[in-house]
């Protein structure tokens, strides 16, 4: 290489020059994009661990065990989250239990009774913008629906509130994962003059179970966490109440409250809360995830 | 095989079938099925229907004029929905401008760069991103990032650019850290983990040999993405940056915390402002049952509805598989 420098240049020698130096922009231009795909990563995960840090960061010195035996207080007289932790509970649970039903009879309707039809696909396109429409407006909706017309803000508002944020997320896991379903084990129910209904239930619903289960605990971790929903039906209630016909505290709910306000043993409450929260959702994801990898 | 299912349903009215009954459970059972399916028509529909008859004394009142009025004036009784409807608009699209480099960059990373034992980790960790529940990323915002942007961010860019003829409206104003700009990048974190994990999904439906013959001719990893992997996924990754605006445009706890409340239109950056779903949240418990201004932001309701629905039905429609450039 040094004797082709020292040489007179040939045409040759020129050609080999730009050869070299466009491979050189190419190289230099793929490790710039490789970096910056690195950094992007890095960037992703950064806000990632940034918000567990700060949440565990805040969270953690109020965290005690008073959080979860006290009921909100007012400001200043050592409260806890009780009756937003229970309130959060029953109506995720309610929720969970009213939207699990119709999103499975959906995804099975999509999988195996409208496979190619029309109807089929069009259930399918409004669900899946079900599953990402704005979630304050499913909240406006079942205000006008149930709150306006009747008796003001209820905990089972709430609950019919998450409730149809639930269905989509079990219809798309739930048409998914019958669809893995091998149609020999189909048609070997057929065969043995099972009804359909009979080898949809006894037998897709429960090679399926695992996947399935998971698509519910995912709606659990979504609608656990949700809040914008919450305040146009169940409100919120700084009282203990187990009366699903009257307002319903939550733990999303009271954070928002708590950390908007003035005093400081509310938002660092608020912050608790945040951490509980967050802690809870992410373990169910994670458990979901594992649940699913183990399938696949 | 499909035969076999489709003969099935017939079989039940034969008669020679010994067992009584079956055929009623399974028309039970079919009925059940697509009756759930209805359903979820109907409970769209009612959405739509709901909320438009909600807005319908606003639209009455203010006509088309709720959609160019800036006014937001309790007092007057007087609403428009003007500011939420830009501010809205304006959130999404700086979050759209600055995630979608980044969520392509990590689709990359996750298909083409990462060592495999680092894809599942890394791949999970930013769907966990997305599991993180809204109002987290709310008081992150503000507990984190606004400082931050008050202190780091505006005062250098406001110093430096506020002075320039034109863009120096952008950059003007005092950095308080909440506002519009604050806003967008919350919402950039929380779309980044939807469009980086669709075009991921996507990134993986190339057929190894396009790529494997790329890189046989000498084709660097740039190039191989942008000249065949892009070009063969390219509808499908707007998709899935039409379904990140999606989820943009009507996030609202986020934003809530960080945009600054406020009923104008300020042309900086850094301005405070309301997003639709923003001023819904904050209004609303203010809002009496039956008033105009209650009517006026179910209104805005219907609106924001009517563009999520734009938006996620063209996101649906380039996704669907089968779909190619």
């Amino acid at each position: 290489m040094s004797a082709s420098l020292a040489a007179p240049p040939s045409a040759a020698s020129r050609d080999e020059d730009m050869a070299r130096s466009l491979g050189r922009r190419r190289r230099v231009t793929d490790r710039v994009v490789r970096v910056l795909c690195w950094l992007a990563a890095g960037v992703g995960l950064f806000f990632l661990a940034s918000i567990l840090v700060t949440l565990v960061m805040l969270g953690y010195k109020g965290l005690s065990f008073g959080v979860f035996t006290h009921f909100t207080l007012p400001p200043g007289s050592g409260g806890g989250l009780l009756n937003a932790i229970v309130g959060s509970l029953i109506q995720t649970a309610l929720g969970t239990l009213i939207g699990t039903p119709i999103g499975l009879m959906v995804g099975t309707y999509l999988s195996e009774y409208a496979a190619g039809s029309k109807l089929g696909d069009v259930i399918r396109f409004v669900s899946d913008i079900l599953l990402s429409a704005p979630s304050i407006l499913i909240g406006l909706f079942v205000y006008q629906i149930l709150v306006n017309p009747f008796n003001g803000f209820s905990g089972w508002a709430g609950a019919v509130a998450l409730a149809v944020i639930v269905i989509p997320i079990v219809v798309r896991t739930t048409e998914d994962m019958l669809r893995l379903i091998p149609t020999a084990l189909r048609e070997a129910a057929v065969a043995l003059g099972a009804p359909k209904w009979k080898s949809i239930v006894f037998i897709c619903y429960r090679a399926a179970l695992d996947g399935i289960m998971t698509g519910v605990l995912l709606a659990v971790a979504r609608i656990a966490g949700e809040t914008a929903p919450l305040l146009f039906t169940s409100l919120g209630n700084l009282n203990w109440s187990l009366d699903m016909s009257r307002p319903m505290s939550s733990l999303p709910v009271t954070i928002y409250q708590y950390a908007g306000s003035a005093y400081e043993d509310w938002v660092q409450l608020a912050w608790v809360g945040a951490l509980i929260i967050t802690a809870g959702v992410l373990a169910l994801n994670i458990v979901a995830r594992v649940a699913l990898r183990k399938r696949t | 095989m499909s035969e076999v299912l489709a003969a099935a349903p017939a079989s039940k009215t034969s008669p020679k079938r010994p067992k009584r009954g079956s055929g009623k459970g399974d028309a039970v059972f079919a009925l059940i099925a697509k009756g759930s399916g209805l359903l979820v028509l109907v409970l769209l529909g009612a959405i739509i229907v709901t909320l438009f008859v909600g807005g319908l004394p606003a639209f009455r009142e203010f006509g088309a004029n709720f959609l160019v009025n800036t006014d937001w004036d309790p007092p007057h009784d007087i609403y428009g929905g003007a500011v939420a409807i830009y501010g809205t608009l304006i959130t999404s699209v700086i979050a759209l401008v600055l995630s979608v480099p980044i969520s392509f960059g990590i689709a990359i990373f996750l298909t083409e760069l990462a060592p495999s034992w680092l894809r599942r980790p890394v791949g999970t960790a930013v769907e966990l991103l997305a599991a993180v529940p809204s109002i987290i990323f709310g008081m992150w915002g503000f507990a984190v990032l606004v400082p931050f942007m008050a202190t780091y961010v505006e005062p250098p860019l406001i110093d430096n650019f506020g002075d320039l003829p034109v863009i120096g409206d952008l950059f003007s104003g005092a950095p308080f850290g909440t506002g519009i700009f604050t806003a967008s990048i919350v919402l950039a974190i929380m779309i980044i983990p939807f469009i980086s994990a669709t075009m991921r999904d996507v990134f993986l439906t190339v057929p190894a040999v396009y790529k494997e013959s790329a890189y046989g001719l000498g084709s660097t990893t740039w190039e191989v993405m942008r000249s065949i992997v892009l070009p063969y996924t390219r509808v499908s990754v707007v998709g899935g940056v039409m379904l990140g605006l999606g989820r943009a445009l009507g996030e609202t706890m986020a934003v809530t915390f960080v945009i600054g409340n406020a009923n104008r239109i300020t042309p900086s950056l850094f301005g405070p402002g309301n997003t639709i779903a923003s001023i819904v949240a904050l209004v609303f418990p203010e809002s009496p049952a039956g008033s105009l201004k209650l009517s006026s932001l179910l209104a805005l309701g219907f609106i924001l509805f009517v563009i999520s629905f734009i938006v996620l039905a063209l996101s649906r429609l380039l996704l669907r598989p089968g779909v190619r450039a």
